[in-house]
């Protein structure tokens, strides 16, 4: 059952060095193609380092692999990925005449792909 | 002769003193580059991002002009790029965030010259706290402030940690100022976030606000100044955080002699954005009736503050500026890049130095891809890789010079390491003015 | 290769520097200046402008207006809304396009000075640190020689010196500034005023022996020692001085003092109009006129000069150097409020106002204004300014002008205005009507010798070619508005009404001289305090691109 979360897209250092290394390096690709999720809700969705969820927000979806977000850094119930071109694809085209898009704290579903199994 | 031979070597290996690094926003200008054969082998006092940033900016080996994927020459791309702007009847620029001041006025001369929409990368980063500030104004001062008097920093929805590495040894906690001799002894550092990130390791006080509640979060501490009285149960039901702990906040604020808000993409980029700057350009306004109070937002690219600048002075709007009617109008929102892309306006583009095809909204790439534009970047990218024309460029404070704007608006000059083979940016822009002065029959006297 | 000569046959020439009042002569014009006619009969100008019954006189001087650098580009950002009501100027196939409203775009700056006549413009306010980004603006504008003061009295090296009595290390450390920044002139904002505004909420010092704390310094002494060092280097305009408490009820003794503490030295204050109150602290019922007693004082003391920052009724932009004075007229007006201070130097304050008519405080700023050019007895110690755009625009010069030729229309503004103005000044008494040539005093002639700009303000041989060509009207607003042709370095930049060419202009600064063994000592300060290196703070010869250092 996909259930929902809040998405924060935002700048990581290794994605700023990426930039500098070159945007079709392994260093900026990995950084920017990987979800953080809370340790809790790894655990709770029984989710390891690796396993793929389906991402869909209002504006589109993606695939990608998770990972744990460092000790406490992500409380439970929100998601954080490097920016590039997999957060672009969630991100819808309206400004709400600001001419900014919403970019950061909106709503996602996440689906787990490939669960372990249970041990 | 053994003197000859090691003034040969000690020839090859040349000291920059005093370089300045334009990844970030910090624009630190105090960096010692050692060069050997026109690579850079060391950045001394640079950070992660900035080692990053000078290490591997190499020179590319790739044609400096690209037409439709096939190398020509520059003055062939020049001619190709006018046309295509020159045609087009909804042309925009974009970008400029990355390449120095000099460069950018030829981009605006461009604009103004075949009728386009201007905007930089300020419209998706704190164009929302330029709007802010055109509603309250801001209270603000150079980094040299902070560092000499900020004795309460606050930093909220920024994580300087990860996005400006320098940002607490250079400017705002560790430097020991005139009227804070300590240090960060002397020094209170609150940080307020949604995210418990680097940064918040940082802080003496750390406040976890919910997501998308940062404009009530500002609008409980612009009560509490004014002494106004307010509901706990639902201030913290609202914002997640206990009433007391805001009273508690605000009560340091007013002790502090000079407060700072740092504030970032966090505010900007949720829910409210504008209204979210605003609340927190407000508070800081009001704080100045107990103490000095400033803010700063902390701009991300090198010389965002510069296209800022130059925008400015030359249309009277900061960004999101349009020429169609042959003066410049503003209008967040109708002129801004995110939305004439995605709502398939423009019909071709120039980009200066950044990366839309990276880093913008689904339809708003799937719409650059679909007209011809023009690019200019040091490296190769998503955009580069999509443009009619694509220029490789010699890269700002490495190949060339000019004058950035740090996020205080103070002007820097760069001082360049090494000599590229690729154009500037500015000597690209100005081929392409060139072009378009004679196609347009416009010849400034 | 002969150059072009070009000749202004036969216009009514005012240039009252060298005693020409209203003769009908000849100019002629090559290399861009002003050249002995040709002696050799047969020698024909390459063009003829035809002046015959039109007024000629040199291009107009600005001596203090806001055209350029961090405050002026932060006040364009801000005001969006009124740039989209004012008239737009558009692209055209030689000019850029640009914004008007209160604070015009770069090259709408330009394009407009010269529309109106005018040649030279001098900005008022730079903090050093930003000083190449006033240049870089420059360089956007067009069709002027200009050049800016540069801020020095907050400044902490300064301060530091003057408490510790070091009249040798303040002189090296005005003429080393002056230099870094390739700036004109030393200028005084609410000397000491703005550091206490930096300390402490609401902070300013109160008069001219208010402490400042830390450095322990006044602002008397601020004022003093800067004149007397600033004088002893020698320089063509020694120092500019906004005074302490502008715009307070009952400023004007602060005026007065801050003309004495220049203990007979040269020193110029500016808009004074803004400092000329009198009336209780703080109490704006009592608010009157002082410009009686200030104006004899200056009357008496040939060491000072003053421009007089007029204020016209609309809309406009408060921007200032005086961090404070941002506070209190925010606290005042209720509008959106930047304050930005920059390190070790300076404040900056802006907020947007309305100067309204029916307004008894605001129609008696006018009418002081107006005092000041008719009771300063000689034309060259006076100089038209709205301190652009505090008091309003300059584009109200040629209203100004109207309001000091012509008494009757003067009287007809004034009956507008609240009856007490006439009780609260002295306006409704003065029956003086400027002439021609006083209005070519205080429009070029006065303000280039008090800017020590030989070259300039005048049309003698040797002079640069700046000049105005006007069609006589007896409404002056509109003889003044519309220049029939405008002549900058001996090129035609408008004729008509019409622009045919857009000179970028000079850059004029000084260069003085300092003891080079001084630097050392400024440079261990600042490494300790600011927040850039001290090799990326002075501004390289590569940022300027026609310039003149001005002995």
């Amino acid at each position: 059952m996909p259930e929902t979360f809040i998405l924060i897209p935002g700048r990581t250092s290794k994605q700023g060095c990426g930039i500098s290394e070159g945007k079709f390096k392994e260093n900026y690709l990995a950084e920017t193609s990987v979800l953080q999720v809370a340790p809790q809700d790894m655990q709770r969705l029984q989710l390891a380092q690796g396993d793929r969820v389906r991402i869909r927000s209002e504006w589109g979806q993606i695939e990608i692999a998770v990972t744990a977000a460092k000790s406490d850094e992500l409380p439970p119930g929100l998601l954080f990925i490097a920016y590039g071109d997999q957060s672009s694809r969630l991100m819808g085209g309206d400004t709400h005449g600001s001419g900014m898009p919403t970019s950061k704290g909106f709503d996602v579903e996440l689906e787990v792909l490939s669960p372990r199994p249970a041990e | 002769m053994a003197t000859t031979a090691d003034q040969a070597t000690q020839s090859e290996l040349k000291i920059v003193e005093d370089a300045t690094c334009t990844f970030c926003g910090c624009v630190c200008d105090d960096i010692t580059l050692k060069v050997q054969d026109n690579h850079i082998v060391e950045a001394k006092k640079a950070c992660i991002l900035g080692k990053a940033w000078f290490l591997n900016h190499d020179i590319e080996d790739r044609p400096s002009c690209l037409i439709d994927g096939q190398p020509a020459e520059l003055e062939a791309g020049y001619r190709r790029a006018a046309e295509i702007l020159c045609q087009a009847y909804y042309p925009i620029v974009y970008g400029l965030s990355d390449s120095p001041c000099e460069a950018q006025r030829v981009a605006v001369s461009i604009g103004d010259w075949v009728g386009a929409n201007i905007d930089t990368t300020t419209s998706v980063c704190h164009g929302p706290s330029g709007m802010a500030f055109q509603g309250v104004g801001e209270v603000t001062a150079t980094l040299g402030e902070v560092a000499n008097r900020g004795d309460l920093i606050i930093f909220w929805g920024s994580n300087p940690a990860e996005s400006h590495p320098r940002h607490f040894t250079k400017y705002s906690l560790m430097p020991k100022g005139l009227f804070v001799p300590n240090g960060r002894k002397d020094r209170t550092c609150v940080m307020v976030d949604v995210r418990k990130t680097k940064s918040a390791k940082a802080a003496d006080l750390f406040f976890q606000i919910r997501p998308r509640k940062d404009f009530e979060a500002l609008w409980t501490l612009r009560a509490l100044a004014k002494g106004i009285p307010l509901d706990a149960q639902l201030v913290e039901q609202e914002t997640g955080i206990e009433l007391s702990r805001w009273q508690e906040l605000m009560d340091k604020m007013k002790a502090s002699k000079f407060g700072v808000i740092f504030f970032g993409m966090g505010l900007t980029m949720t829910r409210g954005k504008h209204c979210n700057s605003e609340a927190l350009l407000a508070l800081t306004r009001d704080m100045n009736a107990y103490t000095r109070f400033i803010a700063k937002p902390n701009r991300g690219h090198g010389n965002v503050t510069g296209a800022d600048n130059v925008v400015a002075w030359r249309t009277g709007y900061q960004f999101g500026v349009n020429h169609a009617r042959g003066y410049p109008r503003f209008n967040p929102g109708e002129y801004t890049t995110s939305d004439t892309l995605a709502r398939r306006e423009a019909d071709a583009a120039l980009i200066v130095a950044s990366d839309p095809m990276s880093n913008f909204s689904q339809p708003a790439r799937e719409h650059l891809a679909s007209i011809p534009y023009i690019a200019l970047d040091p490296k190769d990218t998503p955009t580069m890789r999509g443009a009619a024309v694509a220029f490789t460029v010699a890269t700002y404070g490495i190949n060339t010079g000019g004058t950035v704007y740090r996020m205080d608006d103070v002007p820097i000059p760069l001082r360049p390491a090494f000599p590229s083979p690729h154009p500037s940016d500015q000597a690209v822009l100005e081929g392409i003015e060139r072009y378009v002065l004679q196609m347009r029959g416009v010849g400034v006297l | 290769m002969t150059q072009s000569l070009l000749k202004i046959a036969g216009g009514t020439v005012y240039d009252p520097a060298n005693g020409i009042d209203g003769q009908v002569r000849d100019l002629w014009i090559r290399g861009g200046r002003i050249v002995e006619p040709p002696s050799d009969p047969a020698e024909r100008p390459t063009q003829t402008i035809d002046a015959a019954g039109m007024v000629v006189m040199p291009g107009g001087v600005d001596i203090h207006c806001h055209i350029a650098g961090p405050k002026v580009n932060v006040a364009r950002k801000m005001r969006p809304e009124e740039k989209r009501k004012a008239p737009p100027v558009m692209r055209t196939a030689n000019t850029h396009s640009g914004t008007m409203g209160s604070v015009p775009s770069t090259f709408a700056t330009g394009y407009k000075y010269a529309g109106m006549g005018y040649t030279t413009a001098f900005d008022a306010a730079i903090p050093p640190l930003a000083a190449r980004h006033a240049h870089e603006e420059f360089h956007d504008t067009p069709c002027l020689d200009k050049g800016f003061y540069v801020l020095m009295g907050n400044n902490h090296y300064l301060m530091q010196a003057i408490h510790d009595g070091e009249s040798e290390k303040l002189r090296t450390f005005i003429a080393w500034l002056l230099g870094a920044a390739k700036g004109y002139a030393p200028k005084l904002v609410n000397p000491g005023g703005v550091e206490v505004w930096k300390h402490h909420a609401s902070g300013n010092v109160s008069g001219l022996d208010s402490i400042v704390d830390h450095f322990d310094v006044t602002p008397r002494q601020i004022v003093a020692e800067v004149a007397r060092a600033a004088n002893d280097i020698g320089l063509p305009h020694p120092v500019h001085i906004h005074c302490n408490n502008l715009g307070m009820p009952g400023n004007w003794t602060t005026t007065l003092e801050t003309m004495k503490a220049l203990e007979g030295h040269r020193g110029h204050i500016t808009h004074i109009q803004f400092h000329s109150y009198g009336g209780g602290e703080g109490d704006e019922n009592t608010f009157n006129s002082k410009v009686a007693p200030l104006a004899e004082y200056v009357n008496a003391n040939e060491n000072i000069t003053i421009d007089v920052g007029q204020v016209m009724f609309g809309e406009t932009t408060s921007m200032t150097g005086d961090g404070p004075l941002g506070y209190f007229l925010h606290n005042v007006y209720k509008g959106k409020w930047f304050s930005g201070d920059t390190e070790m130097e300076s404040g900056c304050g802006i907020t947007p106002i309305r100067y309204r008519q029916k307004s008894l405080v605001h129609a008696l700023q006018w009418a002081i204004g107006l005092e000041w050019y008719l009771m300063v007895d000689d034309p060259w110690r006076v100089v038209m300014s709205t301190d652009h755009p505090n008091g309003g625009s300059f584009l109200a010069y040629p209203q100004i002008i109207r309001l000091l030729m012509d008494r009757s229309y003067r009287q007809d503004v004034l009956k507008t205005c609240p009856a007490k103005v006439r009780e609260r000044s002295q306006l409704g008494d003065l029956n003086r009507e400027y002439t021609l040539s006083e209005i070519a005093i205080i429009t070029r002639a006065g303000p280039a010798r008090i800017l020590g700009l030989t070259d300039k303000g005048h049309l003698g041989v040797g002079a640069d070619a700046d000049v105005t060509v006007y069609t006589p009207d007896e409404n002056k607003e509109t003889m003044f508005a519309l220049p029939r042709h405008v002549i900058k370095g001996g090129r035609v930049m408008i004729e008509h009404g019409e622009i045919r060419s857009t000179p970028q202009g000079k850059t004029l600064h000084v260069s003085p001289a300092y003891d080079e063994g001084g630097v050392a000592d400024i440079r261990t300060w600042f490494e300790k305090y600011y927040s850039i290196r001290f090799n990326n703070y002075a501004v390289d010869a590569s940022y300027l691109d026609e310039a003149e250092a001005v002995p």
